[in-house]
Order: structure tokens, then C-alpha cells, then sequence
């Protein structure tokens, strides 16, 4: 019976908060994946974009809400999010017409991009507390829980509870779908091989007849797919706030370096590797060790490898290590 | 001089700048800002090194401005001599077996050759070590934080004049680039640049939750100063009369004697607060002018063109002999021991520490704006830089009022759009940075003061 407390404890307070959160970082990393691959540049301004999308979807939540449209049990953020993609991806595109573009023709190097994407970032991020404000914000409504502590204990008779948060669903099949719905279209479509092909090589691509313009338009439509679905079920299931966002960017570019930088399946991976790791290092587990070992062998402390404060150090010595020893990432990075 | 006209003119717009400032808000305002302009020309100079002369991008300028900082808090604070007595031992030897345990990799590192033995071997004698230092340190930590938590709960300091922290600020600060350049200085610029961003957060988080030795977001506050006491000021002879003096003739068109008291009070209270921000300037103003004396000589002896050299074409370098990997760590260090200075110098003048306020976007990415629109590779551009990008930081807000109400000023004071943007004011500061540096990158893309090498 203890066996199966402790292991209910760590799917409580582990395995499910590290695959929704590692669900999210996934999607953001394959979006920093996706621009670097195609576009060639490290974006720095991926929280701010994403929380820009956040933002929109907020807005249109707002707005549905004001008309009395909601989806009973499941947030009305759900019916906001086509909208708030739409939004997204006429930004992405403003913004790629009037900054990028310009770099792209001319060639740029890399280094210089990432600059300019720092302007964004301080454009994105002025837009967003403009409109929105600095503030942290919940958008949720709906049925909270699918499964509540107290519930659990009395169906099972167990002294642990399991509580599953319906948005802790929502976040691992929506990326589920939406990331098996990309690979499919990477390998499957024409428009995914050619986007491939020119991450491979641009200049071949570009002499067996893809058209450039076509490709950089559908990556940014993509990334504002990506960044709009994951800021939103990431302000789903914590909550929104613009600072947080923007800190989000470090996990994010340490999972997509990890996965192997230009790799989206890599990038997919690499989220729940730092989730994990992040979740695994900083829990404490002072009552697994009491469920598991007779009672003379209990630990005194709270046996935390680290405190919960040092979570970017644990993706920061992933990072570091997987460089150290494998330069290009878990997975071979560059090749789209 | 008709070849400086630019740099010249660039200048006294920028002083005019300030004295405008002064003139129609007050000079407390104006020399506040010249003193943060300076700081943030030595932060710019320190950049530069690293960007204009080397190429190498360094995101963790929030971690060195931190260890700066921290540096004056540990010159200057008297030791807390209960707490040594309470955990001061733990302490000491946790720090011994931390160079034990370095030793003992470098040893294994340097007697066997790579395998996966080493490897393993390495991981024990770290996973080891930590687990000791834990287990010793623990204790102590508890016991110093538990010494009169509400005032110190921390080991303090040396109790030195806090002018030695900007020399040990540097160093610090220096010391930690070495142990990044080590490890992260191989990589591709753009990883280079997400390594020492995620390495400054570390930095800031450990300066935030290790208690014992900086009391964390507890704050340190009333450090020592180099300048006088606006108080004592008030008080001093010399101090009254110098103020009487300046303002003599305001002075004597008042008649009642009771009224020119009170009027001169209020103008020695005035002036002394001004006066210790003219003391900090002078300060300020010689560690910037030492610094642009030395980084000019650097830029321009035969060190300075080496570094060029490998900027433009690092593999002809390489192939002509220069060691590349060792050049890119001493201006890797070089750089981020200046970022350290300025980092005690903002101690300095703020008189307190508090780790909370660390944010990438204040002293990372601003400090970049600063380089690349001031001009990178060039020493006058980037203290210009610093300055116009300090300035225009400071009087966005003002600006965007100004806009605000200018453009508005249809509406009715109470319809929401018009509220909603006046209450968003500071945030417009974010929007100027964004837009400017971007058209200087499309229109100006080498900064306003381009480098400009003359071979002499």
C-alpha cells in the first residue's frame, strides 16, 4: 500500500506538472527551433511574441465572455485562440515585412539578426504592457479539476490524492495533436519537404525552384501558431504575466539547444528533458523516502537535491553539459 | 580638429541635453542623470571591449553589475562578529573543501587521459563534494541567519572604505568571466550569447536566496559613502557660507532677517544634496576618464590591432599565429572586470544593495542599445551611447506625456483610451529603446559614432 502511495506522490507532484509544463516548453522550443532553422537566427524575442499571443487570446476570451459564448465545462479561451492566432500571425508578419526582411536580403550575419531581434523584443514587450498592462492575470474559467485530491483519496482508499487539473489535459493533448499534426507536415506535405530543403540548404533549394518568400511566410505562420497555442495554455494552466514570459525564454532556448538547435523533433524532446530535470532536482522528497523506507530509516530533512530557486541553474548545467559533450545538441541539430 | 567635429558636436549636444534638464526640471534631476550617465558609460566601455574590439557577445552583463555590487556590500559592511563566531568556521571550511574539491579535478583532469573512467571518476569526486559542503554548511548557514535576522543575519563584511570595492568589484567580477570564458567561450556567438544570459540569472539567484552572504532580497542598506552627508553638510560653517556666497545677490533683496534665514536653509539644504551628487560626478568622471585613456591606448598599439585582426577574420589570425582561444578569454575578463566596476560604482552612489532589483532588460539589453546605437568598436561612441540611451530612458516618460496629451487632446480627461495610455506612461520607454535601435540598426547600422581606425 505505501509502495503505491509514493507512487501516486510522484505522479501527483512530478510526473503530470512536468509533462504540462515540459508540453509547453516544447512548443516554444520548436518554434526558437523553426525560426533558427529556416530563418538562421537565434530569436530573442520568443517570450515577448509569445506573450503577445497570450495577450490576444486574452482579449478575444474577454470579448466572448462580454457576449455570454462559453464552452461550459472547457475555458472559452479554447474558441479565442483561432482568432488570437490570426491576430499572431498578421503581427509576425508585419514585423517580418518591416525589420527582418530587410537583414534577410541583405544577408546579414546571424549575430546581427539576433540584435534586431532584440528591438523586437523591446517593441513586443512595450506593445503587450501597453495594451495589456504589467499586471498577472487569470483567464481561466471552466471546470477546474478532472479529478480532485479529496475525490481520489475516498474512490481509492489511498492516503495520497491525485489531483489532475483539467488544464494539465488540455495542455498535453492539444500539443499532442498540434505537434504530431507539424511532423506530418514537415515529412508528409510538399510545402513541409521544401521548408526541409531550404533549411538544408538554402542555395540548392533555391536552384531546384522553392520559392523563398513561401517558405519564410508559412515559418512565421507556423511559429505564430506555435507561440499563440503555447503562451495560451501555458497563461491557462499558471497565469499571465508579461515578466514571466520573458523569462520563460531561457528554459525555452536551453530546450531547443539541448534537442539539438534546427531540429523540431529534438526541440519537442528537449522541453520535457528540462522540465523533468528542472522537477526532479528541485522537488523535495522527504515523504516519498517515508512511504518507501521503514520507519527507523527516515530522513531528517527534506532531502531536496536543490531549492525550487535554483531552477534556471538546472537547465543552465543541462545545457552546459550536453555542449560540453555533444556540441550539436541530443539529436543531430540542422536538419530541419 | 575638423575630423573630431562629429564627435565634438555629438558631445555638446548631449551636455546641452543635460543642462536643459537642469534648467527647466532641476539640477538635482540633471546631475542624477549625468551621474548614471557616467556609470553606464563605464558599463557601455566594458561592452565595447568585449562587442566592438572582439566580437564576442556577452548577454550576462546583469551578473558582473551584480557581483560589482556585491563586492562593495562585502568591502564595506563591518563584520558581524556573532555571526562568525556562530557559523564562521562552517563557512571557512566548506569554502576549503570547494578549492579541495577543484583540485582534486584538476589533478584527476591533468594525470589521465580522456575516458569514460575520468568522466565517472570526476562525477563522483563533484557529487561527493557537494553533498560534504552541504552537510558542513548547513549548520552554519543556519546559525548566521538566525543572528539578529531583522538587522544583519548575514557575515558582512571587511569594514574597508567602499571606494576599494570598485577594484575588487573588477575582480570578482573578472574572476567569474575566466571560469565562463573556460567553459562557454568555444561556442558559436549565438550560443555564447544564450550561455551568459542564462549564466547571469544563475548568478542573481544565488546573490537573492544565499542569505548568509548577502541577506538576499533582505536588502543591504546604508553603506558607507566616499562622499560627505548631506546632514553634516547643513551643519558646517565653511558649507553656509559657500552657499550664501552664490546666491548673494538672491539674498539680499530680501530685507526681513528672519525670511532670509529661512531662505538661505532652504538653499543649503538644496545645495548640499547637490553637492554630493557634484562629489560623485568628480569620482565618477576620473574612473571614466582613466578607462578611455586606457582602452584608446589598447585600441590603438599593436594589442588592439591584433584583436581587430581576429574580429575580422578569426582563422587568418589563427593561421598567422595569434592564439585566438587565450586573446578571446583576456578580453573576455578584461570587459566584464569593467562591467564589475561600474557594478560598485551603482553601490556606491545608490548606498544600498538590493538583489531584487537586478532585471535582464535594465542592465543587459539597455547596456546593448547603448553599444550598438553610441557605435561599437569606438570608445567615444559608446559613452555617447550610454549617455543618450541613459537620457532618453530617463525622459521617456516626460516625452510620452507630453505625446500623450498632445495627440489626446481631442478627447475628454475622463474617456478611457486617454486614461488607459497616461497610466501606461512608463512602459512607452521600452517602445522608444525598440524603435530606436532598430532604425539605427536599418539606417546607421554602425552607430552614431562609427568605429573609425586612422593607422598612425
Amino acid at each position: 500500500m505505501d509502495f503505491i502511495n509514493a507512487i501516486i506522490l510522484l505522479l501527483n507532484y512530478i510526473f503530470i506538472p512536468a509533462l504540462t509544463y515540459g508540453s509547453q516548453l516544447a512548443l516554444g522550443a520548436i518554434f526558437v527551433t523553426l525560426i533558427y532553422g529556416i530563418l538562421r537566427f537565434a530569436n530573442f524575442a520568443t517570450g515577448d511574441m509569445m506573450s503577445f499571443g497570450t495577450m490576444a487570446a486574452i482579449l478575444f476570451t474577454w470579448y466572448f465572455q462580454s457576449l455570454g459564448v462559453s464552452l461550459g465545462v472547457l475555458p472559452t479561451a479554447l474558441i479565442a485562440i483561432p482568432f488570437a492566432i490570426i491576430f499572431m500571425i498578421f503581427y509576425m508578419l508585419l514585423i517580418d515585412k518591416f525589420v527582418f526582411k530587410y537583414y534577410r536580403n541583405q544577408k546579414s550575419p546571424p549575430v546581427q539578426l539576433a540584435m534586431v531581434s532584440i528591438g523586437v523584443m523591446f517593441v513586443t514587450q512595450a506593445v503587450v504592457r501597453i495594451i495589456i498592462g504589467p499586471s498577472d492575470r487569470r483567464f481561466f474559467d471552466g471546470e477546474k479539476f478532472i479529478i480532485k485530491a479529496g475525490e481520489f483519496k475516498e474512490i481509492t482508499g489511498l492516503n495520497e490524492g491525485l489531483a489532475i487539473k483539467s488544464t494539465q489535459i488540455l495542455t498535453i493533448l492539444v500539443t499532442l495533436i498540434l505537434v504530431s499534426t507539424l511532423f506530418w507536415f514537415l515529412n508528409k506535405t510538399k510545402t513541409g519537404k521544401s521548408m526541409k530543403a531550404y533549411s538544408d540548404n538554402e542555395d540548392l533549394a533555391l536552384l531546384s525552384g522553392i520559392d523563398p518568400k513561401k517558405i519564410v511566410m508559412i515559418t512565421w505562420i507556423i511559429a505564430g501558431i506555435l507561440a499563440t497555442i503555447g503562451g495560451t495554455l501555458y497563461g491557462l494552466d499558471k497565469s499571465f504575466k508579461p515578466f514571466t514570459y520573458f523569462n520563460n525564454m531561457l528554459p525555452i532556448f536551453a530546450a531547443a539547444i539541448v534537442g539539438g538547435i534546427g531540429n523540431p523533433f529534438g526541440a519537442f524532446l528537449g522541453g520535457y528533458v528540462i522540465a523533468f530535470s528542472e522537477i526532479f532536482l528541485t522537488y523535495a522528497y522527504k515523504k516519498f523516502f517515508m512511504y518507501v523506507l521503514p520507519e527507523s530509516m527516515e530522513p531528517d530533512g527534506l532531502v531536496q537535491l536543490l531549492s525550487t530557486d535554483y531552477k534556471f541553474a538546472v537547465s543552465f548545467s543541462i545545457l552546459v553539459i550536453v555542449l560540453l559533450y555533444r556540441p550539436s545538441g541530443i539529436f543531430k541539430g540542422k536538419v530541419l | 580638429m575638423r575630423k573630431n567635429l562629429n564627435v565634438i558636436a555629438a558631445y555638446s549636444i548631449m551636455m546641452g541635453l543635460i543642462i536643459l534638464v537642469g534648467i527647466f526640471q532641476s539640477w538635482n534631476i540633471a546631475l542624477s542623470i549625468f551621474n548614471l550617465c557616467l556609470i553606464s558609460a563605464v558599463m557601455t566601455m566594458g561592452a565595447n571591449i568585449q562587442w566592438g574590439y572582439a566580437g564576442l557577445i556577452n548577454f550576462g552583463i546583469m551578473g558582473y553589475t551584480a557581483l560589482g555590487g556585491l563586492a562593495a556590500v562585502l568591502i564595506s559592511v563591518n563584520p558581524v562578529q556573532e555571526a562568525w563566531s556562530a557559523g564562521g568556521s562552517n563557512i571557512l571550511f566548506s569554502l576549503l573543501l570547494i578549492i579541495g574539491m577543484v583540485l582534486a579535478v584538476r589533478y584527476v583532469l591533468k594525470k589521465y587521459d580522456k575516458s569514460k573512467l575520468r568522466t565517472y571518476i570526476i562525477a563522483t569526486i563533484i557529487i561527493s563534494g557537494i553533498i560534504l559542503v552541504r552537510f558542513i554548511s548547513e549548520p552554519g548557514i543556519e546559525a548566521i541567519e538566525e543572528v539578529n535576522p531583522a538587522k544583519t543575519g548575514f557575515l558582512g563584511g571587511f569594514g574597508l572604505p567602499i571606494i576599494f570595492s570598485w577594484i575588487v568589484g573588477a575582480i570578482f567580477a573578472g574572476g567569474l568571466a575566466f571560469i565562463i570564458g573556460k567553459v562557454a567561450l568555444g561556442l558559436r556567438a549565438d550560443y555564447l550569447a544564450i550561455a551568459t544570459l542564462l549564466i547571469s540569472e544563475i548568478v542573481i539567484a544565488i546573490i537573492k536566496h544565499e542569505d548568509w552572504l548577502t541577506r538576499g532580497v533582505k536588502n543591504v542598506i546604508g553603506l558607507k559613502r566616499p562622499a560627505p552627508y548631506e546632514v553634516d553638510l547643513q551643519q558646517t560653517d565653511w558649507f553656509i557660507n559657500l552657499v550664501e556666497k552664490f546666491n548673494f545677490s538672491k539674498l539680499n533683496l530680501i530685507q526681513d532677517f528672519s525670511e532670509r534665514q529661512s531662505a538661505l536653509n532652504q538653499l543649503v539644504i538644496e545645495g548640499s544634496s547637490i553637492f554630493v551628487k557634484l562629489c560623485y560626478s568628480g569620482l565618477f568622471l576620473v574612473v571614466v576618464i582613466i578607462l578611455l585613456i586606457l582602452t584608446q591606448k589598447a585600441l590603438y598599439s599593436p594589442w588592439g590591432r591584433m584583436m581587430r585582426a581576429i574580429r575580422d577574420n578569426e582563422e587568418a589570425a589563427n593561421a598567422m599565429g595569434k592564439n585566438v582561444v587565450k586573446q578571446h578569454l583576456l578580453i573576455f575578463v578584461l570587459g566584464s572586470a569593467i562591467v564589475g566596476i561600474a557594478g560598485a560604482m551603482l553601490v556606491t552612489q545608490d548606498g544600498l544593495f538590493t538583489p531584487g532589483s537586478y532585471r535582464p532588460m535594465r542592465y543587459t539589453f539597455l547596456i546593448w542599445v547603448m553599444v550598438i546605437v553610441g557605435g561599437s568598436g569606438n570608445n567615444f561612441g559608446a559613452i555617447l551611447g550610454g549617455f543618450a540611451v541613459w537620457f532618453l530612458w530617463i525622459e521617456a516618460a516626460p516625452i510620452a506625456l507630453f505625446v500623450i496629451n498632445l495627440t489626446t487632446s481631442g478627447l475628454a480627461d475622463t474617456h478611457f483610451l486617454k486614461q488607459h495610455l497616461i497610466e501606461s506612461v512608463p512602459y512607452f520607454r521600452f517602445l522608444m529603446m525598440g524603435i530606436g535601435l532598430l532604425l539605427i540598426m536599418r539606417y546607421r547600422p554602425k552607430g552614431i559614432l562609427p568605429e573609425k581606425i586612422e593607422i598612425k
